[in-house]
């Protein structure tokens, strides 16, 4: 039933790994455990188009935890929004494709980011402003498990709430591990769910690497009216990659070639 | 000059008219409306008022959301709290996106008074400045605050406006000529040149007179917008072989700093600082503060007869 996202989320898998690879540099783990959940909004849940990239009323995503741009530049690539061939210019003197997105370099970026923790406060603003100009367009954002730590999440998510932003929906890829290893050793951001819950939010927790689930945590983010939605979704950084799952040492760090080989051919993808 | 009023009550007059006129104008802050004077435009407009409680990080980035959305923004603070607090976050997402957020700050320099060091900042304009195409703008009264403030929500992309708590007098006549990133000629004078910004231009006025009336005649310039800063009028005022700066903050930096950089490489002079020295303010009255470190008419006169 869900083959087609599968699919698709494999090729990006596939083309994440071959970016960081090409750029020697870059954030694989991360991007990973994201693949399903980008590729759900941009295949399926958000209202967009790749040929009218400011499409009025169009439902906007902000990759909050920015280092993924790995994962976000694959779906817009492979959705249509520039060449697929450009992906592996990635982070390159002269590409579009910096190391964290830039919304003026590429169609489709709503937001440049890369600073944790004001990818969600800038959709706080975006979701504002559709609210007072009765735009339908509905605003995500990705944040990482590790961003929570951030005191302006806090701050954002207080004043999504208080502004019952229902066209927000707050997506936490939950792969428990950041650069220096498990979040609950660096710092503690348990627990996630009852957090946002007395925040204000609508919470669920579900699957990240399951379509099922994360379609059905979408219509029920859509349906829930008067205050903001938090996904709280459990994924595994490194997601697809045998040898980079649940492994903190593949947050910022590229594969060498045979690496790379083994990761493409496991995700079963062409070198 | 008789009349005297805060910079940050023209702001919020200035929101009120700009607002009637521009529907597509946003007003934000932080829990200080009342202070910032944002208060005036909530009164008229409550549907295009958001206060985004003692959050200011948040306060700026929601503010960049909302201007990527088509919309242009004022949103206040304190300044210590603005380009203090939330630096990072109108460097990353305001201005990185060149968002049209006006970050407009009010409560700047050692005239904050009572308040305190933790209150006072001197490093404003310093830090908002080294940002790529942000525009800083310091008014001086109350008249070209609201001729400023207009051209600040006109221009397309972000700017810093700095502005004051204690009142100063009205210099400008309505209708004066004041254009954003031109500096103006207040007086003319053949010894040197007072380059002069926000309240510190009333001191330079008096400062003149009283070089005047000692038979030293001296120009000074209200140079409202720190950036872009007005190239020429500065290599004008070098003409006369002596510029000293006023300003009601940091020596590093600020406009002392930014008259620096262009006249040591376009027209090489003798120069002063008069404003903030590396050092933390107090709690006090306004006046006794500008006296206590170093910025009223009396300091600028000791400049400038330093430089002659």
């Amino acid at each position: 039933m869900y083959k087609e996202f599968e699919k698709i989320a494999s090729q990006i898998r596939v083309d994440i790994v071959k970016q960081v690879h090409s750029a020697g540099s870059g954030h694989p783990g991360g991007s990973l455990s994201a693949a399903d959940i980008v590729t759900a909004l941009y295949f399926k849940e958000m209202n967009i188009d790749p040929e009218k990239p400011d499409m009025k009323g169009r439902d906007k995503f902000v990759l909050s935890k920015g280092h993924a741009a790995p994962v976000q530049y694959a779906a817009l690539a492979e959705k249509g929004y520039f060449p697929v061939e450009e992906l592996l210019t990635l982070r390159k003197l002269g590409s579009h494709l910096q190391g964290h997105p830039n919304r003026d370099k590429v169609p489709g970026i709503e937001m440049s980011t890369g600073s944790l923790g004001q990818g969600f406060a800038v959709c706080v603003g975006m979701a504002l402003a559709n609210k007072m100009d009765n735009d339908p367009g509905r605003v995500y954002t990705l944040l990482g498990d590790g961003e929570l730590q951030e005191g302006l999440i806090w701050e954002a998510a207080m004043a999504s709430a208080h502004y019952k932003l229902d066209n927000l929906c707050v997506i936490v890829d939950w792969n428990g591990l950041q650069i220096d290893g498990k979040n609950d050793d660096v710092m503690t951001v348990k627990p996630i769910d009852e957090k946002f819950r007395s925040f204000g939010f609508n919470v669920l927790v579900i699957d990240g690497h399951s379509f099922e689930e994360i379609f059905d945590a979408f219509d029920k983010a859509r349906a829930c009216k008067g205050k903001p939605t938090a996904i709280i979704a459990k994924t595994h950084k490194g997601q697809g990659v045998s040898f980079m799952t649940d492994e903190a040492g593949w947050h910022g760090k590229a594969p060498d070639d045979e690496q790379t080989k083994q990761a493409v051919l496991e995700l079963g993808g062409v070198l | 000059m008789a009349e005297k009023m805060a910079t940050r009550q023209a702001y919020g007059k200035a929101l009120v008219e700009i607002g009637k006129e521009n529907p597509n104008l946003v007003v934000m802050d932080a829990d200080l409306s009342k202070s910032t004077m944002t208060a005036e435009f909530k009164k008229v407009f409550p549907e295009r008022f958001l206060n985004m409680g003692i959050a200011e990080q948040n306060l700026y980035a929601s503010a960049c959301g909302i201007a990527l959305s088509g919309k242009v923004v004022c949103a206040s603070t304190f300044a210590m709290f603005a380009a203090g607090r939330a630096f990072e976050i109108i460097r990353n997402s305001i201005g990185y996106t060149r968002a049209n957020v006006k970050i407009c700050a009010t409560h700047a320099g050692i005239t904050v008074g009572e308040d305190g060091a933790s209150h006072q900042t001197f490093e404003d304009m310093a830090l908002m400045r080294t940002i790529p195409g942000m525009v800083v703008v310091n008014p001086c009264d109350g008249v070209s605050t609201m001729a400023l403030m207009k051209q600040v929500v006109e221009h397309n992309g972000p700017c810093y406006v700095r502005l004051g708590r204690a009142a100063v007098p009205v210099f400008y006549e309505e209708g004066a000529d004041i254009r954003l990133g031109k500096g103006n000629w207040l007086r003319r004078g053949d010894r040197a040149v007072i380059v002069a910004t926000g309240i510190m231009v009333s001191e330079a006025m008096t400062a003149a007179e009283e070089l005047s009336a000692k038979g030293i005649e001296v120009g000074v310039i209200d140079m409202h917008t720190i950036k872009p800063i007005d190239e020429d009028i500065l290599i004008e005022a070098a003409q006369t072989g002596a510029i000293v700066t006023a300003e009601e903050h940091s020596v590093i930096g600020g406009l002392g700093g930014a008259v620096a950089e262009v006249l040591c490489q376009k027209k090489p002079v003798k120069m002063a600082m008069v404003g903030q020295k590396d050092t933390f303010g107090e709690s006090g009255k306004p006046d006794e503060l500008k006296a206590k470190y170093g910025m009223t008419a009396a300091d600028i006169v000791k400049a400038v007869e330093g430089l002659l």
